[in-house]
């Protein structure tokens, strides 16, 4: 099976190149204590918002700090919030949506209601409004973002269940006196989960540009621990005199998210089964 | 059209009844609350004081009580006073509505006018160079940070090159201007910051009427339209566009809670003093009366844009105006 989806997403040479920077990324927010030429947070008072130059690719902050090493920094506080804030969405998501597509009736037109009313509130206020009571700091945000995200994983495990406990294998365990919890999980959630995990790379590139702009308005990852959106912060601190501090966080945040969401597109692809039918081709 | 109409306005009462349900939870039931937010401060405030600031805001009623309370007086449109500075929360968002209404409008219109030739174009040239770029520009779009996007035109345009000012919506000395000079000054400030916020909207909505046409295209209807010798231009604006614009309508509608949103970002980074900042602000200073306001309006604003959409989808697809009439 997952031979099968590799082949398929081999075709699409974008997507490989998507997941192959997502690989790149991840190693090195693996390994940043190694790979990063200076300490994050180490303070140079004589290399004051220095241009890029050979000891400092990508030039320096406004304390002195290489931009380089704080962005390989950065790269763990985004990928940490992707990974975990799609998590709980994805868990809530999954869990409401299929008590709501197995059980229908009251129970799922209340659940739907709530998404309804969820989706109403434009995302970004409500986690304003959170932080705004809660301390802003890397796992406030993580749970926020998840906490506020579930919406759209819900609707789709819920459409897959509906149609999925349609079918003569779920009416089999039924019939051979399966438990509830058995169905759900056992027999229907493995059959719905491929449009979840496509939802979920989209999702963590959602994530991180989320993530990103609340560092940036001071309200996510808290200074001096690095995230590419608060170096955009001193970035726009410093608007006039150093481009080096907004131009490459930027760049680092484009490619990161474009790489998710080609890989998204790629899943998207290998995983529909329409499209299966065309693999000889 | 009048029953669907009176039918869907039904269908928002019990939604924003859960709107200020959810806004009343958020802020009451998270950690801290109001009352120890505004003692933190002073480590000194007394019991007595925590009190009478809880009997002041009425917070020492049960929880259902004082929801209740909060609930008559927001039907009258009476959300309280600021914390900031006393004055009434509905005299501060009324004053700042206005500016983000015009942007978000003018993005929005901005989006169809852009993203939706777009989209026609690459479909009926699907595969060809314009589609390929296209593509490339709606992922691109999809993935770029506005925000930072916003710093790098800033700095192109408004530091390095001096074309464009970076902040607010008009010059200090736009009273002693004439009409046509003072137009022209709004322009210069809102050409950035709408443009921005319409940069993600039109990636999003050519991708998805590019797919919508490329659906339509391929039915039936447009084949006996071609097959009977029509030119291609008229099978693709009056058979194939008007079916095809009928699901980029839902997702117009759905796009608004994202531009609202989006809002706070914008008017922060360029200083437009509209809802958006009003937010920032009040978030930052925990003006709990005012972030309740705001978290309400701006989900009822989503409410009438979906109804909004809704309805131009009642009108352009007529199976919804006669299924509302037999029910």
């Amino acid at each position: 099976m997952i031979k099968i989806i590799w082949k398929r997403f081999r075709k699409n040479s974008l997507s490989v190149a998507g997941l192959a920077a997502i690989v790149f990324l991840a190693v090195i927010a693996l390994f940043a204590p190694v790979v990063s030429p200076y300490e994050p947070t180490a303070i140079d008072v004589y290399n004051v918002l220095s241009p890029p130059n050979s000891s400092h690719l990508f030039g320096t902050d406004e304390l002195g700090r290489d931009v380089l090493s704080r962005m390989i920094w950065g790269a763990r506080a985004s990928l940490k919030v992707g990974f975990i804030a799609v998590g709980i969405a994805i868990t809530i998501g999954c869990i409401l949506g299929s008590v709501s597509g197995f059980y229908g009736g009251r129970i799922d037109a209340i659940i739907m209601r709530f998404v309804d009313i969820m989706l109403a509130f434009p995302t970004f206020f409500l986690i304003l409004a959170v932080i705004s009571i809660v301390e802003p700091s890397i796992s406030t945000i993580m749970i926020i973002i998840g906490l506020t995200g579930w919406m759209d994983v819900a609707r789709l495990v819920r459409a897959e269940f509906l149609t999925i406990k349609e079918r003569d294998f779920i009416s089999a365990a039924k019939a051979v006196g399966a438990k509830d919890l058995r169905i759900i999980f056992r027999h229907i959630m493995p059959n719905a989960l491929s449009p979840v995990f496509v939802a979920a790379t989209f999702g963590i590139a959602g994530a991180i540009l989320v993530e990103s702009g609340l560092s940036f308005l001071g309200l996510g990852v808290q200074p001096p621990e690095p995230s590419w959106g608060n170096i955009l912060t001193s970035g726009k601190d410093n608007i006039t005199v150093a481009w080096w501090l907004s131009l490459f966080p930027g760049i680092a945040i484009l490619i990161t998210v474009l790489s998710y969401n080609l890989v998204g597109e790629g899943l998207r692809d290998a995983l529909d089964p329409r499209l299966w039918g065309k693999e000889k081709n | 059209m009048l029953q669907y109409l009176f039918k869907r306005l039904l269908l928002m009462i019990p939604l924003i009844f859960g709107i200020t349900l959810i806004t009343f939870s958020v802020v009451h039931l998270a950690p801290g609350g109001p009352v120890d937010v505004q003692t933190e401060m002073s480590l000194k405030a007394s019991a007595q004081a925590r009190e009478n600031l809880k009997r002041l805001y009425g917070l020492d009623k049960p929880l259902h009580e004082q929801y209740l309370d909060w609930l008559k007086r927001f039907i009258r449109l009476d959300f309280g006073k600021s914390f900031v500075d006393g004055r009434t929360v509905i005299e501060k968002i009324a004053e700042r509505i206005p500016v983000t209404l015009i942007i978000n409008v003018l993005s929005l219109s901005l989006i169809i006018a852009i993203a939706i030739p777009i989209g026609v174009l690459s479909a009926t040239k699907q595969y060809s160079i314009f589609d390929k770029l296209t593509t490339v520009f709606v992922f691109i779009g999809f993935s770029t940070p506005t925000f930072w996007l916003a710093l790098i035109l800033m700095i192109i345009f408004g530091v390095s090159l001096g074309l464009l000012p970076i902040s607010g919506i008009q010059s200090i000395d736009v009273s002693g201007m004439g009409l046509v000079d003072r137009i022209i000054d709004w322009a210069k400030h809102l050409i950035l910051p709408v443009g921005l916020s319409a940069f993600g909207g039109i990636a999003g909505l050519s991708r998805y009427s590019r797919s919508s046409m490329l659906e339509v295209i391929r039915q039936d209807y447009i084949r006996t339209a071609r097959a009977k010798g029509l030119k291609e231009s008229d099978v693709i604006i009056h058979h194939a566009l008007r079916n095809a614009l009928l699901p980029v309508v839902t997702i117009l509608g759905l796009s608004v809670p994202g531009l609202i949103g989006g809002s706070v970002i914008f008017e922060t980074i360029f200083a437009i003093p509209g809802m958006g900042q009003l937010f920032y602000s009040s978030a930052m200073a925990r003006d709990y009366p005012t972030i309740m306001g705001i978290l309400v309006i701006g989900a009822v604003l989503t409410l009438i844009g979906n109804l909004l959409a809704d309805i131009s989808y009642a009108i352009v697809d007529p199976r919804i105006r006669v299924s509302g009439k037999n029910r």
